[in-house]
């Protein structure tokens, strides 16, 4: 059936499962950073939380907020694959992953196809353009968040 | 007069678009609160009108420039008898409702509201009726009351009659929430908010395609809509005002058809309308929306109406067969719009997944933050129904539901 093929194309089983249960959805309290972005269209919200290590990389990473299937799965696959990454690796994913979702040009993979790989599962997006601000919003989140304020030891 | 049945299937007809496959399936269109499709003759007379009639308006001596000023002139009678005004030269053309009430905040604004003054409108506001106050509030130090909603998605009398006070200069009222659909009690509200001292803008832009207006028997001071939500095209509005209103209100914009005279000390304003029109107008979209008036008027607004509530009626009815969802908005009165969340599955996905089934719904908070705040909830699902909508469209969105829920709720 046609229906099911554009839809499946998007809502893949691990899009579903991951939204359904989501990693790592939980507010961490007293982590070294954080941050919340909004997208105006819908009202989602979407907060990142990440704990830096004493090696330089994400120990730990959590994200909490209200947000739709797409918004969530793509937030929770997030979390699964910062998780040991310095603040330079996080970037070169966040460019990688737009790139997927956008079907934009690739990022230089800097040995992380794997994590890539994962991530593909959401390549239903380029179809979809109002969607890939679901998609983005724990991403930017992320991004914010590695900006914020509280660096660790500060 | 003898009128037939009303057809929905010979409507459909004078919609070309109606014809398009959209992912490899019909087209079942139920965005219409937020724009509506148009028909064949709205289509051709904004061709025919450039193709034979175009030239600019009220300038030229010649043929064409004369030709073009009688139909933008016929559509401004048009316009006034379809909203029963006293005056051709009270309709104002507009880009949209929203620019209309931008004006009436800007101008009369500026001639009849101080510091402290208070202008009242409802908890169901399209943002374009709120935001142009809020930055009057900015400007001049008003005050803005907001009449509360309640659980159903009504504005209560009595809740509005309240806020009403010796400062209220101006009461600013939706007569159909795009986001609930609830029909507010607009004929109370313009007769306690005239017993207050105040003058009432009516927000047509969700009514008037549903339910017409007659602005003399709601006796309102200014009314707005948008000509394609009236199966006319983009990019041209309409403000009514009372003669004597508009008269002393300063001009919204300075520009060229807006002036009596011009020397570098002083500029004298044209009469009416043209004081409020600066600039060349959207003469092809006001003569188009002329086109989209004669075409309602001949199916007959009643018959439309009445067709729309028996979708309302089955809709409601089909949808609360479906038993993760529940109705946002369960006014006595509604217009055919139903706004709705599913327990568990967000309302971008439920959009989602009908578009690929061909089904057009919004989802979001239908610029009305507020609204959705009032509930407690981000977005609903929102569909509504125009003259063209079939009941096995409502089955199509049905079915489409329970693909949603399959998906999402196992």
């Amino acid at each position: 059936m046609n229906d099911n093929a554009v839809v499946r194309d998007l809502y893949q089983e691990v899009i579903l499962d991951h939204s359904r249960n989501p990693r790592n959805r939980r507010a961490m309290a007293g982590c070294s950073h954080v941050a919340r972005s909004e997208n105006p269209s819908c009202g989602d919200e979407v907060s990142v939380f990440l704990e830096m290590n004493d090696r330089g990389v994400i120990g730990d990473i959590a994200f909490a907020g209200r947000s739709c299937a797409i918004a969530t799965a793509a937030a929770s696959l997030m979390t699964e694959v910062l998780v040991g990454k310095t603040p330079a690796q996080a970037r070169t994913l966040f460019d990688g992953f737009r790139a997927i979702a956008t079907g934009g040009v690739e990022a230089p993979l800097d040995g992380m196809e794997v994590e890539l790989e994962r991530l593909t599962s959401l390549s239903g997006l380029r179809d979809y353009p109002a969607r890939v601000t679901c998609a983005m919003l724990a991403w930017h989140a992320m991004l914010a968040a590695l900006q914020s304020p509280k660096e660790p030891g500060v | 007069m003898h009128r037939p049945a009303y057809d929905v299937e010979t409507v459909r007809a004078d919609f070309p678009i109606l014809d398009r496959p959209v992912r490899g399936r019909p087209l079942v269109y139920l965005d219409t609160a937020a724009s509506a499709q148009k028909p064949s003759q709205v289509i051709d007379a904004e061709r025919s009108f450039y193709a034979e009639d175009y030239a600019n308006i009220h300038r030229g001596l010649y043929f064409l420039s004369q030709r073009a000023s009688e139909c933008y002139d016929a559509a401004r009678r048009k316009v006034q008898d379809f909203l029963h005004a006293r005056h051709p030269h009270e309709i104002v053309f507009t880009r949209s409702a929203t620019e209309g009430i931008n004006l009436v905040a800007a101008s009369f604004g500026e001639a009849f509201l101080r510091e402290g003054d208070e202008v009242v409108i409802t908890g169901l506001e399209h943002h374009s009726n709120i935001v142009p106050w809020q930055l009057l509030r900015q400007k001049k130090g008003i005050v803005l009351k907001v009449a509360p909603v309640d659980d159903r998605g009504e504005v209560p009398l009595d809740g509005f009659t309240k806020l009403l006070g010796p400062r209220t200069k101006l009461a600013a009222l939706a007569h159909v929430s795009n986001a609930l659909g609830t029909v507010l009690p607009v004929m109370d509200m313009i007769r306690v908010a005239h017993r207050a001292g105040a003058k009432v803008l009516i927000d047509g832009s969700q009514s008037i395609v549903h339910l017409g207006a007659d602005v003399q028997a709601l006796d309102c001071d200014f009314f707005v809509f948008s000509g394609h939500k009236l199966y006319g095209p983009t990019g041209i509005g309409v403000l009514y005002g009372k003669e004597e209103l508009l008269d002393a209100m300063p001009p919204y914009q300075g520009g060229g058809d807006m002036i009596a005279g011009v020397t570098f000390e002083k500029t004298t304003f044209a009469p009416l309308p043209a004081k409020f029109e600066a600039g060349t107008p959207a003469i092809a979209q006001a003569v188009a929306l002329g086109a989209a008036i004669d075409f309602l008027t001949r199916l007959g607004l009643d018959r439309v109406h009445a067709h729309e509530t028996a979708l309302l009626d089955y809709a409601t009815s089909r949808l609360s067969e479906v038993k993760s969802l529940a109705i946002v908005g369960t006014a006595a009165h509604k217009a055919s719009v139903i706004s709705f969340v599913m327990e568990g599955v967000h309302p971008h996905d439920i959009a989602h997944v009908l578009d690929s089934r061909g089904i057009a719904v919004r989802a979001g908070h239908h610029c009305a933050q507020p609204v959705m705040a009032r509930f407690g909830i981000p977005a609903t699902a929102r569909a509504s129904f125009g003259l063209y909508t079939t009941a096995g469209e409502v089955d199509a969105l049905v079915e489409g539901l329970e693909k949603v829920e399959a998906l999402f709720l196992r």
